[in-house]
């Protein structure tokens, strides 16, 4: 898996590509809390899954961990571009229903 | 002349590794090319690779929490399904139906999803476990389609 984080104003941008799955999602969440804990003011998350191809209950979990650490601040978290390989477990899980996908990092950008 | 009541397996693979959280890649992507020769669609290759990943997390994770040990896998094809064998000899469940609650899990950060995952993208799967002497889940799927589009039809020049 690899990771590219960007920072625009209040928002992180993840952009992750490869599989999200156990030894990934230590990974995934090392580098997302240090950028959480180093950027105070951040309060939204938008993950781009478009390279993404391989999700299970690991990468799920570390998905939903990060949810609640920006619910916390009070912010707002954004799933973009879910390959249909993958959209099945976020189906089955009901994370859908509480993490919003959107069409682009845009739309995302744009959403509260 | 059978020996025994169960079919002989038409293929099978074995796989012995240790319970590192890298080797769970391996796992699927071996299980999902060995699956391949029946013809699953993409879609249910797919479904393979999520259910293998789970069964072998759960015996990096829950099998063996605090060591290495040895994961036992095994696929066979037997009577035009795909049948597989995700074997520990960790540390055991104590409470198995406790831990086939759907929203069951040790750990905060983890979603209890494994099981139900297994549950719903293979036909049928079991699980047996004696506490400190390991886990056996056993998992089978039969292709849903003819075979008129399979994974072969669909990427004749692509490996999984």
């Amino acid at each position: 898996m690899k990771l590219q984080l960007e920072k625009i104003g209040r928002t992180l941008v993840a952009r992750i590509s490869g599989d999200l799955d156990l030894e990934s999602a230590s990974l995934f969440r090392e580098k997302i809390d240090e950028a959480l804990l180093e950027y105070e003011m951040i309060n939204r998350l938008v993950l781009n899954l478009a390279e993404v191809d391989f999700v299970d209950s690991s990468g799920l979990g570390v998905i939903l961990g990060r949810y609640k650490k920006i619910r916390s601040r009070m912010g707002s978290m954004f799933l973009v571009q879910v390959n249909p390989s993958v959209s099945k477990v976020f189906e089955l899980s009901g994370l859908f229903k509480i993490i919003p996908a959107k069409d682009s990092e845009q739309e995302a950008l744009q959403s509260s | 002349m059978p020996e025994q009541s169960e079919s002989r397996p038409d293929n099978f693979v074995q796989l012995t590794f240790l319970s590192k959280p890298e080797n769970v890649a391996f796992a699927r992507v071996a299980i999902a090319a060995f699956a391949a020769q029946l013809p699953f669609t993409l879609e249910e290759i797919d479904e393979i690779k999520v259910a293998t990943s789970e069964a072998v997390s759960n015996c990096v994770i829950h099998g063996y929490p605090d060591s290495l040990g040895i994961v036992s896998l095994k696929a066979d094809l037997v009577d035009g399904m795909l049948r597989l064998e995700v074997k520990d000899d960790g540390v055991g469940i104590a409470d198995l139906a406790a831990a086939k609650e759907p929203t069951f899990s040790t750990d905060p950060e983890r979603m209890g999803l494994g099981l139900v995952f297994m549950e719903s993208f293979m036909d049928e799967m079991q699980i047996e476990s004696e506490p400190g002497r390991g886990t056996i889940v056993v998992m089978t799927k039969r292709p849903t389609s003819s075979g008129q589009e399979n994974v072969h039809a669909q990427q004749p020049d692509h490996e999984l």
